[in-house]
């Protein structure tokens, strides 16, 4: 049994192993030395884990490309897996996010990029085609870029029905029930303080949105301020920052197999956005929010980096294992749902993006 | 005679391994060299330029020396016998 973390920094990706449960990791790296790794995922349902990473060249531009032995070797595709269509006169910018669907839709993998886009690949990543329906959504023009670019940088496939409900900066929730035709905004509740009141149907920054273990209704998002709870697959959403140091912040993990439970990483805001005190904290709820609970134990004091929107996730062990990356190079792993963390690695570039996969 | 297209280093793997390639496409716009290009080379191709034709913004293309951002982009007129160099420009951190 091992267990998998990929690391993908602004200048390369990292693959750390355990083979014992967790507990040690050996860092193997860099793959795609000065490629920016904006996004990765783990794919487990072939044969082989596959390892997908959305990368961008530096000079000479972005694609996806892919690992069947763990990256020993590196695969794309000639003529580039996600080109947006002549007409719509776009290129794409970045690669945010790499999904695969559920083990019943074997191949098909999900991208979100910037400029605002979904994609659907049916082959594992080798090729993506335009989600149409979110594309010629006529809320698309409105959709404004925030500080990183405009992006769909969440994607969130429900592997028992046609819902994909994805969030973007800015942009918001929106969320399909007929696997991308139709589109409609969710971010009722959802604070937007750096727009006038009353909050807008859609336009919100939310950072991150993350399924709990109890079902595909019931979600969490981390705002641009504020932290919200879903108990009805958007329709409406409420705040549960209550307790935290601070309502801002990048990132937010649900346990894949404890309902309830879920992480943040508050930082101070708006304009500092690095850990309260310099003190490096997750804060864990097991109640849906109603309640935190601030962690640390391994994790550093002094500390003034951000952990950015996916700089976290959990594994699908139980119990969840949880792992963090800092703007500073640092990773930690923590193999008992936040309450220890151990150092997995440190002085490496930005770290953008972490994933974590049993093999 | 044709038109030598002159690449960096790190660009060469995808041109078969040379720094330079000879194309029978003079005469035309640097646009249809680079498609030239592009047919034969198409991971080469894109990383020129992306999907909307565009040089990519970190990539500089000379014409017999000349930058193409200062005189006419992919619709310079790129003659035959001439050399175009594919440079990565001053950007990065």
């Amino acid at each position: 049994m091992t267990d998998l973390l990929a690391i993908g920094t602004r200048k390369g990706l990292w693959l750390a192993r355990s083979d014992d449960d967790r507990r040690t990791w050996t860092l193997g790296g860099p793959h795609l030395l000065a490629q920016e790794v904006a996004a990765v995922a783990v794919d487990t349902r072939g044969p082989t884990p596959r390892v997908l990473a959305g990368i961008q060249y530096g000079h000479w531009g972005p694609t996806v490309m892919w690992s069947d032995d763990l990256g020993a070797s590196w695969q794309e595709t000639e003529t580039g897996a996600i080109r947006f269509p002549e007409d719509t006169g776009a290129a794409l910018a970045r690669v945010w996010q790499l999904r695969p669907d559920g083990a019943d839709r074997p191949g098909v993998v999900w991208a979100g990029c910037e400029p605002h886009s979904l994609w659907r690949s049916t082959d594992g990543g080798g090729s993506f085609e335009l989600v149409r329906g979110l594309w010629d959504h006529p809320h698309r023009p409105t959709w404004e870029p925030g500080g990183g670019g405009g992006a769909v940088h969440t994607v969130l496939p429900d592997p028992a029905t046609d819902r994909v409900t994805v969030a973007m900066s800015t942009g918001g929730v929106y969320v399909s029930e007929d696997g991308g035709s139709g589109w409609t905004p969710r971010n009722t509740g959802i604070t937007a303080p750096f727009l006038p009141e009353p909050p807008p149907e859609y336009g919100q920054c939310v950072h991150k949105v993350a399924v709990d273990a109890a079902g595909p209704d019931r979600m969490y998002a981390q705002n641009h301020f504020g932290v919200f709870r879903t108990d009805d697959a958007g329709r409406s959403w409420t705040s549960i920052a209550g307790g935290l140091p601070a309502d801002f912040g990048f990132p937010v993990v649900a346990s894949p197999v404890t309902p309830g439970t879920a992480w943040v990483v508050p930082l101070v805001a708006d304009m500092e956005r690095v850990p309260p005190g310099g003190r490096l904290r997750v804060h864990r709820t097991r109640d849906a929010g109603a309640t935190w609970t601030e962690l640390g134990a391994g994790l550093p004091d002094g500390c003034w980096a951000a952990v950015v929107r996916d700089g976290a996730c959990a594994d699908g062990a139980d119990p969840t294992g949880l792992y963090l990356g800092t703007r500073d190079g640092c990773v930690y792993a923590s193999r008992d749902e936040g309450d220890t963390f151990t150092q997995v690695a440190a002085h490496l570039p930005d770290v953008l993006v972490v994933r974590a996969a049993r093999i | 005679m044709g038109v030598e297209v002159v690449l960096p280093g790190v660009l060469a793997d995808l041109a078969g391994g040379s720094r330079h390639l000879q194309v029978e496409a003079g005469g035309g716009t640097l646009g249809e060299l680079l498609d030239a290009v592009a047919a034969a080379h198409p991971a080469l191709g894109r990383r020129i330029r992306d999907e909307a034709g565009a040089l990519r913004r970190f990539v500089n293309v000379y014409v017999d020396g000349d930058d193409v951002r200062f005189g006419g982009g992919t619709a310079a007129r790129v003659p035959d016998g001439a050399v175009v160099q594919v440079l990565p420009s001053v950007a990065g951190g």
